[in-house]
């Protein structure tokens, strides 16, 4: 099927990124972020079974969601239209945009507007995923994250790793170092006995932010839900500076992709739980913001909602893989990926790693670039990811819709495809397989114990870690050929 | 060729002739084996100790010999068009068959989930409908001792430490369950210790291991380290790929552990010892 709606541009922080496996290599030499990464994995793993295993009717509760997930997917025109209409009559102004570019211009010109040069941000995919930070300096409007861990990735001049925890790859004492070195460039130092204790390092952080809330015309924010019904928009949090920003600022910019709108206020009842249990390994987050539209002299009085496509038409456009358009950015299926565990976020290159970026970034940025091409094969199909989904999106199913997609565009004259040719022929007829078994058993005479030379290639870096097993002197066939029950297989 | 009920091919005419033999949980029902590719080539240990063992249990196994490969290579590598013809022999194989035996958790789980995906790719409603009508009769052999013969002692002798890798496909696609450890605790014998971190990828994935080499030796490395910390002397599981990637890094240290499939165990007797 041809695109539908545009393709996402690769944003410029990742544009000539090298393929997953080499971007891979050089993570795995990373000790400190391996450490870092398999113990704060670890740890969310545990919390996320611990809490999962409460609820009797889980599997009931993922099926509902992607339902509800499904539903707004079969119908995404309509939903869209519901919820500007609800957004609207709240008090709300609904902005359009197609890419990325049409929702920084339209995000920039909004703030230019009001006449700041600064505004505070709640953390937020969608704005990540359109470089919006980016767009705002080069206009001169500094964008202050307020997260705590995704301060801790800007004053470190870092990217994001992770989708629920970006500073999951930092551990405390590198980030006593960054607030040490940089919270005085930006504003508020941090205190000179600064230690790597938790409590002392959030401690930093909240005298910190605290001005830029106070002193703030402009916050921006994403959402984790948009229901249609209501025109409600939602935010999850845990630390409370979404809260801040949600309700001190004049005027409110919420940067929503399309595909997060939920049918009804009910559907968000199923969501409430499946998201906290799937992310954080919590019941219940800590702070739950709802908003639909403008309450007069109850926080901001100027609302905005800036709805970006940005490739997603191009997602949904595929029968097969729209499935992972269902992603609530929980997190659950990066926690529990054995690949994400040891390579960590920056070799996805994309603000979305692991395996939901596989599925996502090569459907919506396209299989033009090296890295986009790699990401459907950065996997062993191990299912964990699958099994974790709290919207039930078969990701496993996914990456080989997508592996073929790669390889059909690519074409087949290639070493792999020469290969893989010849293996389907070979298998075509269990008469070229049994002539070709002799060969096998041959080598196997030959080798005897021993192991094969050097190879060069792929298969010698699989030869370079490991034995090979020692050839049999007769395949099963020949076994059974030779049983001399004076039957060779009963209905052949 | 077609077979007849007292011909019983597959079995060993002694088998065959064993009165006792019709008491037995299996007796009365024919099994065709799927030995799988790679099995039939560099493993025939496993397909011959499923046929041991299932033949002890009173079971008449053919092997429907224009068999090869479930095509889950193909599909995986992103080479669906080549997998569709494999899609259409197997059925074409085993369609007349009750059941159809495997050990192999993921190409048992290769059929379950990804032919009907293939033949539906193909545009071809037939098969679509022949693969809907195969794939029920399709069983792991944990899966058709444990709920088709209702058996977990299959009066295997193995006195030794065991450790078990439950596979990710035999685990999350195949879905087997415990059956394995329920059959493997059967064994006369045998220690069967807990592996940490069980249920993690090994990191073979086929040709991921090839594309990925780096992050899939990282993987094995870690497998063979936490198969290394229960002090067992073998290794076992239901697919042979997984064996053939942690027990390749086993052997290149020299760690005293050997792999073994499930199948290898539960044939394994006092007087046939594996």
């Amino acid at each position: 099927m041809s695109a539908v709606g545009p393709v996402q541009q690769t944003s410029p922080t990742f544009v000539g990124m090298p393929k997953f496996p080499y971007a891979a290599r050089s993570a795995l030499g990373n000790t400190q972020q391996r450490r870092n990464l398999a113990h704060a994995t670890g740890v969310i793993r545990a919390k996320r079974a611990k809490v999962v295993a409460e609820v009797p009717r889980w599997e009931e509760l993922r099926q509902a969601g992607a339902d509800a997930k499904d539903e707004v997917l079969g119908h995404l025109a309509d939903y869209l239209v519901q919820a500007e209409e609800a957004l609207t009559r709240g008090g709300a102004v609904v902005h359009w945009a197609r890419d990325a570019a049409e929702a920084n211009r339209i995000v920039v010109d909004l703030v230019k507007a009001v006449g700041t040069g600064e505004v505070v941000k709640v953390k937020s995919m969608a704005t990540q995923e359109i470089e919006l930070n980016e767009a705002l300096e080069a206009e001169g409007i500094h964008a202050w994250e307020t997260d705590l861990a995704e301060l801790i990735v800007q004053l470190g001049h870092d990217r994001p790793s992770h989708i629920l925890v970006p500073a999951i790859h930092r551990n405390r004492s590198e980030i006593r170092e960054i607030f040490r070195r940089e919270m005085g460039l930006v504003g508020r130092p941090a205190p000179d006995d600064l230690t790597d204790e938790p409590r002392r390092l959030a401690e930093a952080a909240r005298l910190h932010l605290r001005e830029k809330f106070l002193r703030a015309k402009v916050a921006i924010s994403g959402a984790n839900f948009l229901v249609a019904e209501t025109g409600t928009l939602v935010v999850v949090e845990s630390e409370g500076n979404g809260r801040m920003c949600l309700t001190l600022p004049e005027t409110l910019i919420s940067v929503v992709g399309i595909e997060k709108v939920l049918p009804t206020w009910q559907d968000l009842g199923t969501f409430l739980q499946l998201l906290p249990r799937s992310s954080t390994g919590e019941r219940m987050n800590p702070y739950t913001s709802m908003w639909s539209g403008v309450h007069a002299g109850d926080g901001p009085q100027n609302v905005h909602v800036v709805l970006i496509d940005n490739g997603r038409t191009h997602v949904l456009a595929d029968p097969v893989g729209r499935e992972a358009l269902r992603c609530i950015r929980c997190s659950a299926c990066l926690n529990t990926c054995p690949v994400y565990e040891r390579a960590g976020g920056h070799a996805y290159g994309s603000v979305y790693p692991g395996p939901i970026g596989s599925i996502l970034n090569p459907q919506l940025r396209g299989t033009a670039s090296e890295v986009d091409r790699s990401l459907p094969f950065a996997s062993t199909l191990c299912g964990a990811c699958f099994e974790a989904c709290p919207m039930r999106i078969d990701i496993p199913k996914l990456l080989v819709h997508l592996r073929a997609k790669v390889v059909d565009a690519k074409g087949r004259n290639t070493a792999e495809g020469r290969a893989m040719a010849a293996g389907a022929w070979l298998f075509a007829d269990a008469r070229r397989l049994e002539k070709a078994q002799k060969g096998s058993v041959l080598a196997g005479k030959v080798l005897g114990n021993r192991q094969p030379p050097p190879l060069p290639g792929a298969m010698g870096m699989w030869l370079g870690a490991r034995d090979i097993p020692d050839l049999p002197a007769q395949t099963f066939r020949q076994w059974w050929n030779a049983r001399g029950s004076g039957s060779t297989g009963g209905q052949s | 060729m077609t077979a007849t009920p007292t011909s019983a091919p597959g079995l060993a005419p002694a088998a065959a002739a064993d009165p006792a033999y019709r008491g037995r949980p299996g007796a009365g029902t024919t099994v065709a084996l799927f030995a799988a590719c790679y099995n039939d080539t560099v493993w025939p240990g496993t397909p011959i100790s499923t046929v041991k063992v299932l033949e002890r249990l009173g079971v008449r196994v053919v092997f429907p010999r224009k068999q090869t490969c479930c095509g889950q290579i193909f599909t995986n590598t992103g080479y669906a068009a080549e997998a569709i013809p494999l899609v259409r022999g197997f059925v074409d194989t085993f369609a007349a068959f009750d059941y159809v035996v495997a050990p192999s958790g993921s190409c048992v789980g290769a059929v379950r989930e990804q032919h009907h995906q293939l033949a539906e790719r193909s545009g071809d409603a037939g098969l679509v409908r022949e693969v809907a009508a195969v794939v029920p009769h399709v069983y792991d052999i944990s899966e058709f001792l444990v709920d088709v013969l209702k058996v977990t002692d299959v009066g295997a002798y193995f006195p030794h430490r065991v450790t078990y890798h439950p596979t990710c496909h035999s685990l999350r696609v195949a879905q087997v369950g415990d059956r394995p450890q329920q059959l493997l605790r059967a064994v006369r014998g045998i220690t069967v210790v807990e592996l940490p971190n069980a249920t993690e990828c090994c990191g073979f994935g086929g040709t991921f291991s090839v594309k990925n080499p780096d992050m899939s030796i990282s993987m094995a490395s870690d497998k063979a380290r936490h198969v290394r910390e229960t002090g067992a002397e073998v290794l076992v599981a239901g697919d042979n790929m997984c064996l053939m990637n942690i027990g390749g890094v086993l052997k290149r240290q020299r760690a005293g552990v050997r792999i073994m499939h499930l199948a290898e165990i539960l044939a394994s007797t006092e007087e046939d010892p594996a």
